[in-house]
């Protein structure tokens, strides 16, 4: 802060302080008046006495001047004085965070050194796991971990991604970026139709036949790159086994051709700036371990 | 109406207009409460909000605030210092035209924003989300209102000016300037504005405002009504003018300071946090010496206490204050700040401020008033009155006593950690266990809009020229 802010804040506290201090004293009054002498002013019939300022209420008020004094001399507050002390909020936060650093940090890097499917097991990193996955990532997945529209389901065996340990933790890390792009205006509404009957139809379910041949040819020009020839999917393109029964928008024929219209987009954050590593080795270890119960 | 008020029409005072806002404290009043009492049980039970955006929690609690504060409260004080100003100078309003216009220009700012808040229109910064173009509406409103108070104090014939309208006039300025400053936007549209502030700054600017309508409108503008009304119901000198004097002057200088104790621990600098800190307890002595003053009025007058309700009204209202002026600085210390910050401790101290004071002071005052403006010796009937104070005192305590309760917890639960270093609670379970409180709330808070219901009944009664007012119980309400 410029110092003529400084100085600003400085002569203006100090002019509040002074001011206040000067007119409690000035109007303190030790003599004690007989009880009903008024000031003679009076009001709509309102008169007023001229008692002295109770001394208790006088006394917490210099109290508490007294103390507001000190306070600005041991911390920040006078301008750019920086206290006494030298207390700032971001060194408090500092403090409170290595002390805790050291206090778990020892603890956490063990499990950190051990392989996720090993310590997955262990009730006291799951418990662990448990409580850090119910404040970070409930919200979207839910407390009990099985998703709901547009947040997949952690608890099964169908990744859209991959369930193995180190996938897992890559996903925490980084986040992922999913997007199925929209069909409507290359395919046209025959063509999501028919991409539609197919898609039914790989899923095992009743399809029109006609129609569902027509769509595989359009499936095989334009969803066969991610979706692989079968339907099958690919992990390393986050693009989903449209084979079994799992639908993270929906499975219904409407939910299936609004999605093969108008394409989605997924998200899931990165997590590699707000948590540390062997947290998100512990929320892993979580995770997989859901899926293995 | 107009051979009513001809009817009414004192001889040397405006009595019109001081009738018209006394009126309308009351509509507002259960209006405002009304929407309070829903969005509470919206809070409890999500699903009255209807899935239908007007009627969602998000735009109806800015509208229950403006509603209670700026309507309910500003009537209540457009009201009693229009009074209070003619009574104690001894002379009429300068201007009968000017006083009608700020209240039919007060009106339809208010009904602005009954309009403007539930169609998601907002500037959204809290107790200040009204668009630009109502802002300039409030302004002029605002100007005007002073030219009248100021213009009358000029023209009054005593020598003095009484210390309500020190608190009064100081009410006036300060809510002026702070609106102009908190509310300067670029408009973008007739419904769309950007603050002229960025970041931090507009921050602290938000709540240099927030802090000072509680500091100014909500305190400073019912102190003047209580200095008026609480000796006056009393029959008793006012205790110390001396008082009146350190507090009212140590109260205006410090108050507005206290603002950046709203931005404990966040981006605000450091020196600011402390210095709102260090006023904000400074702050403790100058709101008491009014409790003081106003209890101490009562010496030698507290048996009036058992047969007249009007009178409990005002002194359990100076209770409220008093609680809650001690623990406004005690929630400002950083220490305490950071458990009771975020959590519905605030809100519970809010309303310990809102019902407990600033309702109740009114609701006194009011019910001063009304048979006065009406031309009747007194309100139809004083078991009403004594029934709604009854009801305002219960739904108070519970309404604060549910929050205190959820406040503490959840700060409790947010802060608690395992031995494994992570956090023992997620959110939601915070929520889930603050359900409880958020019940007792609901029905503190209705219990509380109840009672302006019967206060709706007595002022229409009182108001209706044949019916004679019910025979005073002799002392039956000395319950």
């Amino acid at each position: 802060m410029a110092s003529f802010w400084s100085y600003w804040i400085i002569i203006l506290t100090t002019v509040t302080i002074v001011g206040i201090s000067w007119i409690l004293f000035a109007n303190r009054k030790r003599e004690q008046q007989p009880a009903d002498k008024t000031t003679g002013h009076e009001y709509d019939g309102i008169e007023e006495l001229d008692n002295p300022l109770p001394a208790w209420w006088f006394y917490m008020f210099v109290i508490t001047i007294v103390w507001g004094v000190g306070y600005l001399i041991v911390y920040p507050g006078m301008g750019n004085f920086a206290g006494a002390i030298g207390w700032t909020q971001v060194g408090q936060y500092d403090k409170e965070v290595a002390a805790a650093e050291q206090k778990y940090r020892d603890m956490r890097d063990r499990y950190l050194a051990l392989p996720i499917e090993e310590i997955a097991a262990d009730p006291a990193v799951r418990k662990m796991g448990m409580r850090m996955f119910a404040n970070n990532c409930a919200q979207c997945h839910g407390a009990d971990a099985k998703g709901r529209y547009g947040f997949p389901n952690l608890t099964d065996e169908d990744w859209i991604y991959g369930g193995e340990p180190a996938t897992i933790k890559a996903t925490l890390e980084n986040g992922r970026q999913a997007a199925m792009p929209a069909w409507g205006s290359i395919i046209g509404d025959k063509g999501v139709a028919d991409v539609t009957q197919y898609v039914l139809s790989i899923n095992g379910r009743d399809a029109n036949e006609s129609q569902a041949t027509a769509g595989q040819t359009v499936f095989q020009t334009y969803c066969v790159a991610c979706h692989g020839p079968e339907g099958l999917g690919n992990h390393a393109l986050g693009a989903p086994n449209l084979t079994n029964g799992v639908w993270l928008y929906g499975g219904s024929e409407e939910q299936i051709s609004q999605t093969i219209r108008a394409g989605r987009n997924g998200v899931m954050p990165a997590f590699k700036d707000t948590l540390s590593e062997d947290k998100i080795h512990i929320i892993a270890a979580y995770v997989y371990g859901l899926s293995k119960q | 109406m107009s051979e009513l008020n001809s009817a009414l029409e004192h001889p040397i005072y405006n009595y019109k207009v001081v009738r018209q806002f006394t009126v309308m404290t009351v509509v507002w009043g259960i209006v405002g409460m009304l929407v309070g009492v829903l969005i509470a049980a919206q809070l409890a039970w999500p699903a009255l909000n209807f899935d239908l955006p007007w009627l969602s929690f998000g735009r109806l609690r800015p509208l229950h605030t403006n509603a209670v504060i700026f309507a309910f409260g500003g009537s209540a004080l457009f009201a009693s210092s229009y009074y209070v100003v003619q009574r104690t100078c001894q002379t009429r309003l300068i201007s009968d035209k000017l006083a009608a216009v700020t209240f039919w220009g007060w009106q339809l700012v208010i009904l602005s924003a009954a309009i403007t808040l539930p169609l998601g229109l907002t500037s959204g910064k809290e107790y200040a989300e009204l668009e630009w173009p109502i802002d300039i509406l409030i302004t002029v409103v605002w100007v005007l209102y002073a030219i009248v108070f100021f213009g009358t104090i000029a023209k009054r014939k005593a020598q003095h000016i009484y210390v309500a309208n020190w608190f009064f006039g100081a009410f006036i300025i300060a809510v002026a300037v702070l609106h102009i400053i908190n509310s300067l936007v670029i408009p973008v549209t007739a419904s769309k504005s950007y603050s002229v502030y960025a970041g931090t700054v507009d921050a602290m600017v938000q709540w240099w405002y927030g802090h000072n309508a509680v500091g100014f409108f909500l305190t400073a503008g019912f102190l003047g009504m209580m200095y008026y009304f609480v000796p006056k119901q009393a029959e008793r000198p006012v205790y110390s003018y001396r008082l009146s004097i350190v507090h009212f002057w140590a109260l205006v200088a410090v108050y507005i300071w206290a603002g950046p104790h709203h931005l404990h621990y966040t981006a605000l600098p450091d020196w600011a946090q402390s210095l709102g800190m260090v006023m904000s307890l400074i702050l403790l002595a100058p709101s008491w010496g009014g409790m003081i003053n106003g209890m101490m009025t009562l010496s030698g007058a507290w048996h009036k206490l058992r047969t007249d309700p009007i009178l409990r009204f005002l002194v359990v209202s100076l209770s409220f204050y008093g609680m809650s002026t001690f623990e406004g600085p005690m929630m400002s210390i950083k220490t305490v700040n950071s458990l009771s910050h975020y959590t519905d401790w605030t809100i519970g101290h809010v309303h310990s401020g809102a019902l407990g004071w600033v309702a109740m002071i009114s609701i006194g005052a009011m019910y001063h008033l009304i048979p006065i403006l009406f031309g009747r010796e007194r309100m139809y009937s004083t078991s009403l009155i004594n029934a709604h104070f009854w009801m305002s005192t219960i739904g108070t305590v519970l309404y604060i006593t549910s929050m205190w309760v959820n406040g503490i917890l959840q700060g409790l639960m947010w802060r608690a950690y395992n031995q494994d270093g992570t956090l023992t609670y997620s959110f939601v379970e915070s929520v889930a266990a603050s359900y409880p409180g958020y019940v007792v709330r609901v029905f503190g808070g209705a219990i509380f809009f109840s009672g302006m219901l019967l206060m709706a009944y007595n002022l229409y009664m009182t108001s209706r020229k044949d019916i004679e007012p019910q025979a005073a119980p002799a002392v039956a309400s000395a319950a």
